[in-house]
């Protein structure tokens, strides 16, 4: 820990990895809070997957015709965007199995990334560090991406905060009240689908459910409103990168896996605390 | 006392992957009725208010509300589902959800206006849940959410209000309270309700609509045992402490 406190003042790149922390929180404690009480972490999962179809197919056109300006990261947002709208409309119009169609985006976005990562010459090892996330190595160049992803996700996770909740909360309700539906659900996958590009950049795609939803499931216990538990999960994330990071940095332990490993204690201990609280409360009836 | 159509029914039927959910059913609501939908399970109740709602469209006949196609006049329409589709576990409180009710007026962006906040007051006044409006909804009991589901309900201020099994899993003191609570809004709002039991809510109501694939309207007064036993069939038994009370004024 003292080595990384020694650090800090003096190495830029944990100046931006601690950056790239808190800026992703704010994303994912207002859309992970959205994905818990709409239970959609499976569709999240699904996304995150097909992640890899972009940054493989990107890095490949870089590679093999000379595209510079395809970061990874374009075709990250790319891919995941595709995958939220594939999902989502195949769940609210074809009427097919939604666990399937999940599964289904899930694995075929994963083969096609590995496809071109095979394909593409040279050495391409850092691709594979999205799979388990590297925040010490975001650039500079990353930080104005993630920074514009941020405010383009918080700003509309915020301006529909009134619709989401009612999408959220009683679908057919507010269907009802003339509030477009269909619309408020693709625009919250496409939401979670920005804050997945964000996520992977900090833990990894493999883990990047985890970091979506243990924060807001442990908020969840403690909120009495939808906003409540949303500042709150931030305030979660935020502590979690930055242990994860802290922690991680002295012993050489990838930051990422320390981050969710610390999410999940969390997470367990609150749950653990809670039924305890709950049987002593009944007994003492 | 004849007063104008809310809603018309005119020769509908509605399928659901080939099976008759509802066939050739006619019958017109006229304002201030106050009309309990009643009948066996799976024999249409849900499926006409999603007509009526205009959340499904019928495989033949027309069904105008206000005059009009459903869709068109959704937001003069107030409606309360059955709370057990809600989540339980949501994050959310009293006063959010009575707000809710207020999106179609107008709502698009960001947070809501002093009036809107005013409305879902006024709302949680008249069903005497004011005091609870800072409460978690998840804390409630059954009886107390029903009131602010239809508190959301009220605040669009509608003209015509659907209630989709308002008493399920409630006490019999609180469904009174909440009878009475109909009673009172039905003397400026038409109502039409779905519920299980016949005999209880014949005391308020004053028509009920016998749902069963076909669709007959009864005034309360003419509702008899055979009535019953020809609508339930075999499910009779299950209802026959309720006969005595529906037709009669008799019983409390």
């Amino acid at each position: 820990m003292s080595e990384f406190l020694q650090d800090f003042s003096t190495q830029p790149f944990i100046q931006y990895a601690l950056l790239t922390g808190v800026m992703a929180s704010i994303a994912c404690g207002i859309i992970g809070s959205y994905v818990v009480t709409r239970r959609i972490t499976s569709i999240a999962g699904g996304i995150a997957h097909t992640v890899l179809a972009g940054l493989g197919a990107a890095r490949y056109f870089q590679v093999v015709f000379g595209y510079q300006w395809f970061h990874p990261l374009y075709g990250a947002v790319a891919a995941a965007l595709i995958a939220a709208l594939v999902i989502g409309l195949v769940s609210l119009r074809a009427k097919e199995r939604e666990d399937t169609v999940i599964g289904a985006v899930w694995a075929v976005g994963m083969a096609i990334g590995i496809l071109f990562i095979f394909k593409t010459p040279g050495y391409n090892e850092d691709l594979m560090s999205y799979l388990f996330g590297n925040i010490l190595m975001v650039s500079m160049d990353d930080i104005w991406l993630i920074a514009g992803l941020d405010v383009i996700i918080v700003a509309l996770g915020l301006a529909f905060y009134n619709q989401f909740l009612a999408v959220c909360f009683d679908e057919e309700f507010a269907e009802l009240r003339g509030v477009n539906v269909e619309f408020f659900y693709l625009l919250l996958l496409c939401l979670t689908a920005l804050t997945v590009v964000l996520l992977v950049s900090v833990v990894g795609i493999v883990m990047v459910i985890a970091l979506l939803t243990l924060p807001a499931a442990v908020a969840g216990q403690f909120a009495k409103r939808l906003w409540q538990m949303m500042v709150l999960s931030i305030f979660l994330t935020v502590c979690f990168t930055t242990a994860g990071i802290a922690i991680s940095y002295g012993p050489d332990l990838p930051s990422g896996a320390t981050t969710i490993v610390l999410a999940g204690a969390v997470y367990l201990v609150v749950l653990l605390a809670a039924r305890i609280m709950a049987a002593l409360r009944a007994s003492r009836r | 006392m004849d007063s104008k159509p809310i809603i018309e029914i005119d020769h509908v039927s509605f399928s659901y992957e080939g099976l008759h959910a509802l066939e050739d059913v006619s019958f017109t609501v006229h304002e201030r009725d106050f009309i309990s939908i009643v009948g066996p399970n799976a024999g249409g109740k849900t499926t006409l208010m999603k007509l009526i709602l205009g959340l499904l469209k019928p495989s033949r006949g027309t069904v105008r509300v206000f005059g009009q196609p459903p869709a068109k006049t959704r937001s003069r329409i107030g409606y309360m589902p059955q709370h057990a589709s809600l989540d339980p576990f949501f994050p959310v409180s009293v006063l959010d959800v009575v707000l809710m009710g207020r999106l179609g007026n107008g709502h698009k962006l960001g947070l809501f206006r002093r009036n809107d906040r005013e409305a879902a007051m006024e709302a949680l006044r008249e069903v005497e849940m004011y005091p609870f409006r800072q409460r978690s909804f998840s804390t409630l009991s059954g009886g107390q959410r029903q009131r602010v589901l239809i508190a959301r309900a009220l605040t669009s201020r509608p003209e015509l209000l659907l209630l989709d099994e308002p008493t399920s899993n409630i006490d019999i003191a609180v469904e009174t309270e909440l009878y009475e609570l109909l009673k009172r809004l039905n003397e400026r709002i038409t109502i039409l309700l779905v519920t299980h039991d016949l005999g209880f809510v014949s005391k308020y109501v004053k028509s009920v609509a016998c749902v069963n694939r076909k669709v007959v309207v009864h005034p309360t007064s003419e509702i008899s045992g055979e009535m019953i036993y020809e609508m339930y069939g075999s499910q009779v038994h299950m209802i026959r402490h309720d006969h005595m009370a529906g037709g009669t004024t008799a019983c409390v």
